[in-house]
């Protein structure tokens, strides 16, 4: 088939459309990583105090457990429109729908990595005469990292795909050209917002990757050592909403 | 807090409860596309898992499935599917999009579960002279059990999710209220749409877990200890 024709035979795979349309591609691409930044950031700055908060006592970490789980349960379509009264249509609206999303995954891992750290760190830091903020800041967040990151990782990769669903009040990023290829019967235009979808979320998923490597250095010693690599299968548990 | 007052007006309003368009057609399209397509993917990914989990193999693919399906935006799949020439059967892009995003869940829990046995009971088991049939059905089944049904419940959630989307690729369910309130600017109707869908999926997440709870096949043994 001739490039020329493809808009016309209205083709999946579309190279005419990649050129003619690229501004169009660059600016939704542009607008899904801002959104998806945004969002796994504000998540994680609202998810420490909470796992802060929660590993308190038992008394907390229920309410704030049950809480982010149940804001999982909530279908994505159903979240957003609940917003909307709040917000209108705007970027805030997507951006804190995705935030509660995210805190399910986010309070979970920061727990998981501070009440991971072992008690001789601890009792060691105390010992040196550490406070309750230098030992939180100095010796529990650099030990928690991998799990939180690890976190962030699941958190990202969901939000990306997430983010499409905010087409539904025109800021989904790549979300927005699936929804207007819908509307045009425009298939080029779909197959290439949803491939590009997928590949952000598999490049912010290595670029974290990377980070983790660079930030917790000692934790590639670790996997190196036999019956060191203890995989994260009990965070495969949790799903995403969908 | 006029938008709460208004979405309660739309509510208890006869008349959109009536009619195809009314809340109980398309509650009952919803509850449709979630029962089948649970029911199709359970058989495909539950005998797979617990075979493979069973055998012990495919551990790769049972765990990457999840973490790859996360990647994926459900909308995208559900437009993309409605755009295919399958798009001219009605509901069947909806459906077959429904299963795709329900099985990972399913199969991966599925797996865990029947892999995180306990290696000694099943070795006491082999020991004590089961057969590797009544090893499944007497020892891994039932410890396996609680997360199959964590599976379950996700892979519902995500599906009652999954079904509301259906409709911004214009297919049938209650997000139908949602997206039809959007467009013609209605705030209390997509309000009112929004507290259907959220309350029909935290519903049928309660009711998932009551039902995992009172079929539990250890129920009645530790109540007897």
């Amino acid at each position: 088939m001739d490039q020329e024709n493809c808009l016309v035979t209205n083709d999946w795979v579309c190279v005419k459309y990649l050129e003619s349309r690229s501004q169009e591609l660059i600016d939704a691409t542009v607008q899904h990583v801002w959104i998806t930044a945004a969002s796994v950031l504000i998540g994680l700055l609202v998810a420490f105090p909470l796992a802060l908060l929660a590993r308190r006592g038992k008394g907390f970490a229920g309410p704030v457990l049950g809480l982010t789980t149940a804001l999982y349960s909530i279908p994505s379509l159903a979240m957003f429109s609940l917003l909307l009264p709040l917000f209108g249509l705007s970027p805030a609206l997507v951006i804190t729908g995705l935030v509660l999303y995210s805190l399910t995954i986010l309070v979970r891992n920061v727990m998981a990595g501070l009440a991971a750290v072992p008690e001789e760190s601890r009792e060691a830091a105390l010992g040196l005469g550490y406070g309750p903020g230098r030992l939180l800041w100095e010796v529990e967040l650099p030990l928690a990292l991998p799990a939180i990151l690890a976190g962030v990782r699941i958190a990202t990769v969901s939000t990306v795909a997430l983010t499409t669903v905010g087409a539904i009040v025109d800021y989904g990023g790549l979300g927005g050209l699936i929804m207007d290829g819908l509307d045009s019967d425009f298939k080029a235009q779909v197959l290439t917002a949803s491939v590009l979808c997928v590949v952000l979320a598999i490049v912010a998923d290595l670029l974290l990757l990377l980070l983790q490597r660079l930030l917790t250095p000692w934790t590639r010693v670790r996997d190196a050592a036999p019956g060191g690599r203890i995989r994260d299968s009990r965070i495969a548990k949790v799903t995403e909403p969908a | 807090m006029n938008a709460i007052t208004g979405a309660l007006e739309w509510l208890t309003t006869g008349a959109n409860w009536q009619g195809e368009k009314g809340v109980l057609n398309r509650l009952a399209e919803h509850l449709y596309f979630t029962g089948v397509c649970l029911a199709v993917a359970c058989l495909i990914a539950l005998p797979l898992a617990l075979w493979l989990g069973h055998i012990g193999k495919g551990g790769a693919l049972a765990v990457n499935l999840s973490n790859v399906g996360r990647a994926i935006p459900t909308l995208a799949i559900l437009v993309l599917l409605t755009m295919t020439p399958l798009g001219r059967h009605g509901d069947l892009p909806t459906l077959i999009a429904l299963v795709l995003f329900a099985i990972p869940p399913l199969l991966t829990n599925a797996y865990i579960g029947m892999r995180e046995v306990d290696r000694s009971v099943v070795e006491a088991a082999r020991g004590m002279g089961m057969s590797g049939r009544q090893v499944f059905l007497r020892v891994e089944l039932p410890l396996a059990y609680p997360l199959i049904m964590t599976g379950l419940r996700s892979s519902t959630v995500q599906v009652v999710a999954t079904a509301a989307l259906a409709a911004m690729a214009g297919e049938g369910g209650l997000g139908r209220i949602i997206t039809y309130g959007f467009a013609v600017q209605n705030t209390p109707q997509v309000v009112a749409g929004a507290i259907l869908v959220g309350g029909l999926a935290l519903l049928v997440e309660l009711v998932l877990v009551l039902i995992g709870k009172w079929c539990d096949p250890m129920r009645r043994r530790t109540a007897a200890v």
